[in-house]
């Protein structure tokens, strides 16, 4: 049994199968790289995962339960964690208190609301999460303040502060510098030794840096999947995306 | 620090309300006993626009629901004023729980619209009834009916006192939760809902516990509205009333603790003034929406926050 599978996993808008009949699956462990042309279906595919899209057909299995029809918040708790594109951090709230809001809810999950948070454990749990991005000397710091590569980082430590077994990144380096990059591919390294990725890059250099399996969609279905080596030889692949 | 000047500037507030009936004149006196009790339906109603983000055009319905509840009893069971209060206040949770199960399926315009209806059909349903609730006329109560205690509600010093002590609950309910996590959970809906979802939260859940407090704080002023000044009738469920309790949170500064009652006092002046010199006060409510939206879209207080007061919360 895999960690996550799609079973015939299906997404139409309309007309459009953006995601058609998908048969994907994932070890624990593993960083996986999904990769394709705009309009593939990468991030319908991962929101059907994450829950903030409902699939039209398929099932998907997440650590052998199904999963296909919880909520988004039932997947966060039980370790499915995303990452946004679009960098969605609270720009209003400080750095503290935008990984405090994801380190709450790590630490109250399967509680009511109005449960209180023990504040001490709470503080270390964010600073931990702001430590491993290298962000804890900016604790109180505006969000709005950060320059753009280091919202991103803060994005990434509201995702760790969730304690995720999958974490999906989508396109995590888009906007960032070569050197922010060569960092960011060290962290999601660090990262990978107690979680699973599944990443979401249009930068090659990146996937082929981090990725120890690539899965290729085209057209909303999984063209070819292997490691960074089959990938770059595969000719189908090559003629759909690389474009060699 | 700034935990301590902020906790210095409300009881700063507090402390200036409570002084202030030494020196009102009568007639303000009794204006001001007033303004309490409806900038705790400010309150209310701030605690959804301001803090979690859902404009309601509605909240009317809460307040009355409130206002009617302790009103009908008094008048025809004849309870005691304490017991009518906590009946109005948990009549007006109640029903926002069960208006927020509907309504909250909405977002947006939707929601405006939603809860517009909702309020629409209580004022409706309140003049349909007229027989018990004598419609638009309105019911007085007696002030035998209304004492606490051997005092009576209709002793201005007693009636001051209460109505601050009603408005400080509220103030310091809306302070302890936006102070407290769920508070912060409820603003990070405000910013980005898809995002607290994809945090792990059920945001329905936290956006109809927002609403039910919501109620609950505009319920218990209807109820006190009622039991203080003896009168219950249809306009405090009209539009009008739902109007006024954005243009008192706008005017004063949406997701500020004391924007409430910076906007009702200067509305009521506001109004009150104009009714001297015009018939058509509306207008001028009219106007006041429209320069605000236009010039001073965080009102009063957010304003200042954003100039200088950092800590206001």
């Amino acid at each position: 049994m895999s960690f996550l599978e799609t079973k015939a996993l299906s997404r139409r808008f309309g007309g459009l199968t953006a995601v058609d009949t998908v048969d994907f699956r994932l070890e624990a462990g593993e960083i996986r790289a999904v990769i394709g042309p705009n309009g593939a279906g990468k991030t319908t595919l991962v929101s059907m995962i994450c829950g903030r899209l409902a699939p039209s057909d398929g099932t998907i299995l997440f650590d052998g339960t199904e999963i296909t029809h919880l909520p988004p918040w039932e997947r966060v708790a039980r370790g499915i964690v995303y990452t946004f594109q679009i960098t969605s951090v609270f720009r209003n709230l400080s750095c503290f208190e935008n990984v405090a809001l994801a380190a709450q809810r790590a630490l109250t999950l399967g509680k009511a609301p109005w449960h209180t948070v023990d504040s001490s454990a709470l503080a270390s749990s964010v600073t931990d999460a702001l430590a491993r991005v290298h962000l804890h000397e900016r604790s109180d710091t505006p969000a709005a303040n950060l320059p753009y590569g280091h919202q991103r980082l803060l994005e990434v430590a509201m995702s760790l502060a969730l304690k995720p077994k999958l974490l999906v990144l989508d396109e995590p380096t888009q906007g960032l510098s070569e050197a922010e990059i060569t960092d960011f591919c060290s962290l999601v390294r660090e990262i990978a030794a107690d979680a699973t990725i599944l990443l979401i890059e249009h930068n090659m250099d990146v996937v082929m840096e981090l990725a120890e399996r690539i899965t290729v969609m085209s057209n909303g279905a999984i063209l070819a999947e292997g490691t960074p080596a089959e990938i770059t030889a595969n000719a189908a692949v090559q003629q759909a995306y690389l474009g060699a | 620090m700034d935990r301590h000047r902020s906790l210095a500037f409300h009881g700063g507030a507090l402390a200036l309300l409570f002084l202030l009936q030494f020196v009102l004149p009568p007639y303000h006196h009794t204006n001001f006993t007033s303004i309490m009790v409806l900038a705790t339906y400010g309150i209310g109603y701030n605690i959804l626009i301001g803090y979690t983000g859902l404009l309601s055009l509605g909240h009317a319905m809460f307040f009355a629901a409130g206002l009617y509840a302790a009103g009908l009893t008094v008048h025809y069971f004849n309870i005691d004023p304490i017991s009518a209060f906590i009946l109005g206040a948990a009549a007006a949770l109640a029903f926002a729980t069960a208006v927020g199960l509907v309504a909250l399926r909405t977002t947006g315009v939707s929601f405006m619209i939603v809860t517009m209806m909702f309020a629409q059909a209580c004022f409706l349903l309140i003049l349909y009834f007229n027989q018990v609730t004598r419609g638009d006329e309105g019911l007085v109560l007696s002030g035998a009916a209304r004492q606490i205690g051997g005092l009576s509600l209709t002793n201005p010093t007693f009636r001051y006192n209460l109505a601050l002590a009603l408005f400080t609950g509220a103030l310091v309910l809306c302070y302890i939760l936006i102070r407290s996590r769920v508070g912060r959970v409820l603003v990070a809906i405000r910013e980005n809902e898809e995002r607290v979802k994809m945090l792990g939260y059920h945001t329905f859940r936290y956006k109809l516990l927002a609403l039910a407090l919501s109620g609950l704080l505009s319920g218990a002023a209807g109820a006190s509205y009622a039991l203080m000044f003896g009168y219950v009738g249809a306009t405090f469920a009209s539009i009008e009333y739902s109007i006024f309790a954005l243009l008192w949170v706008l005017l004063g500064g949406a997701g500020t603790v004391l924007g409430p009652i910076i906007g009702a006092l200067l509305m009521f002046y506001l109004v009150e003034w104009t009714s001297e010199v015009t018939q058509s006060y509306r207008i001028v409510v009219g106007a006041a929406l429209v320069l605000l939206t236009l010039f001073f879209p965080k009102g009063i207080l957010g304003t200042l926050r954003e100039k200088r007061l950092r800590w206001l919360p």
